[in-house]
């Protein structure tokens, strides 16, 4: 049987479809970590990056957090945060939420540095006290280089849960790493095309809900901004 | 007393003994690492300044481009490594490369197109003014101005390509991957945290060369 005739009937049969390995439970294994990496690291990050662009402080700091994160390899910080932590969920969303930070940092922070002076200036002109200019003219201005930011790490976080397979966690890795175990290419093949769709969903999925939430308007004025997103990837 | 006992019991994060006695089994490492990376990037790089320069020149060839690259670069590497290997193989330079050099081309591309688009209009018309040909236009003018943007996708390339590379411990390759994998199935810290150092360490040094690099060769873009 072919590889794709044997990927085909894996998908095909209904045991790969329930119990505690079939595809819907490790679906939401693998959401649920990577959404509580996701929003915890959004928490930590986004406030310091919004922050340092505000003030225009630290740019250095924020900017190279991000060629700092690029370097350190995702494979070996799950392991050692395994080794300190040892099994369980704990490890795994340390080191997925210590590689979501940096990419949020940098872009919230290049967002709010790059809200035009002139409109700041008329903002102070017209009357905004420094916490409502921030919130009511500056932030909206920024929502797309941020939200590109939260995309970028959502999609990295998603592609290096699938690596917390090698720690013993669940998602699904554990597809891709049991077929490299026992040689079942099908599992193996099945596995990847799940993890390659979960993270091209991903990037749609939040490419969508920025187009929901910034008026179009400021779209098209941000397009050349977007340029500036960092790019990020580490699994 | 006992706590004495328990601590001498326990594995150390670097067991210097162990390093001492296994410097040429990390230098392997580190060499596999590097052969790894240059082939992922030199395979960017040579296929990233033709399919850059015609995306630039053309919508037509930058959308579809840009967007396969795109989705491909989405893909997470130990999905493309699995997908590959029924068909490329296991531990083979091919499986690990064919992802690697597809991530390169995309950052190289993209930055090719916003240095090529960064080229101002004036320069453009000066040069057609004496009288340049497409290619040497090219070749003379618009690529030395964009190699700054060029520089900057490489480090990114770089710095991405050497941490991504310890994902191929997986099919049996690695490099310093390697290492941190047996720190992982004999539980034993030493190669685990040496390599992770090694790794960030790599990928530091090899952006700080590309930095001088570009400070020697591009003298006109030494500003910043």
């Amino acid at each position: 049987m072919s590889i794709l005739a044997s990927v085909w009937a894996w998908f095909g049969d209904g045991a790969h479809w329930q119990g505690p390995d079939g595809v819907p439970t490790r679906l939401v294994e693998h959401v649920q970590l990577s959404a509580e990496a996701v929003v915890i690291g959004a928490v930590l990050a986004l406030p310091v990056g919004i922050a340092l662009g505000h003030y225009g402080r630290f740019g250095n700091l924020a900017i190279n957090i991000s060629n700092a994160g690029r370097a350190v390899p995702s494979f070996g910080i799950l392991v050692i945060a395994f080794q300190v932590f040892g099994l369980g969920d704990l490890p795994i969303i340390l080191a997925l939420t210590a590689l979501a930070i940096p990419p949020m940092v940098t872009n919230s922070y290049v967002a709010l540095r790059e809200v035009d002076p002139d409109v700041k200036d008329a903002a102070r002109g017209m009357g905004y006290r420094e916490l409502a200019q921030l919130l009511r003219v500056e932030l909206p201005l920024a929502v797309p280089l941020i939200m590109a930011g939260i995309r970028t790490s959502a999609v990295q976080v998603v592609a290096t849960a699938t690596l917390a397979a090698l720690i013993a966690g669940g998602g699904f890795g554990r597809y891709i790493i049991d077929g490299f175990a026992q040689l079942d290419y099908a599992k193996l093949v099945a596995g990847a095309l799940l993890v390659a769709m979960l993270a091209l969903v991903t990037e749609l999925g939040l490419s969508g809900l920025e187009r929901l939430l910034v008026p179009r308007g400021i779209r098209l004025l941000m397009a050349p901004k977007l340029r500036r997103a960092t790019t990020f990837k580490v699994a | 007393m006992a706590a004495r006992v328990f601590l001498d019991a326990q594995d150390p994060w670097v067991n210097w003994d162990w390093l001492s006695t296994h410097i040429p089994y990390v230098w392997d490492a580190i060499q596999q690492h590097i052969l790894l990376a240059m082939i992922a990037l030199l395979g960017g790089l040579v296929i990233s300044l033709p399919l850059g320069v015609a995306a630039q020149r053309s919508p037509l060839i930058r959308l579809p481009v840009i967007g396969a690259l795109g989705a491909f670069y989405t893909i997470p590497s130990l999905a493309l490594f699995a997908i590959l290997v029924p068909f490329t193989g296991i531990a083979t330079n091919t499986t690990a490369e064919i992802p690697l050099v597809g991530y390169n081309a995309l950052i190289l591309i993209r930055n090719i197109v916003v240095g090529l688009d960064a080229v101002p209009r004036d320069v453009l018309d000066a040069a057609d003014g004496m009288g340049y040909r497409a290619t040497a236009r090219l070749l003379q003018i618009e690529l030395p101005l964009a190699m700054p943007a060029i520089f900057a996708g490489l480090r990114v390339a770089t710095v991405s390509t050497i941490g991504l590379i310890t994902i191929t411990a997986v099919i049996g390759l690695g490099g310093l991957g390697q290492l941190i994998n047996q720190g992982l199935q004999e539980s034993f810290h030493t190669p685990l945290v040496v390599a992770t150092f090694l790794s960030i360490a790599l990928a530091l040094v090899a952006d700080l060369l590309l930095a001088g690099g570009q400070w020697i060769s591009l003298p006109w873009a030494r500003h910043a």
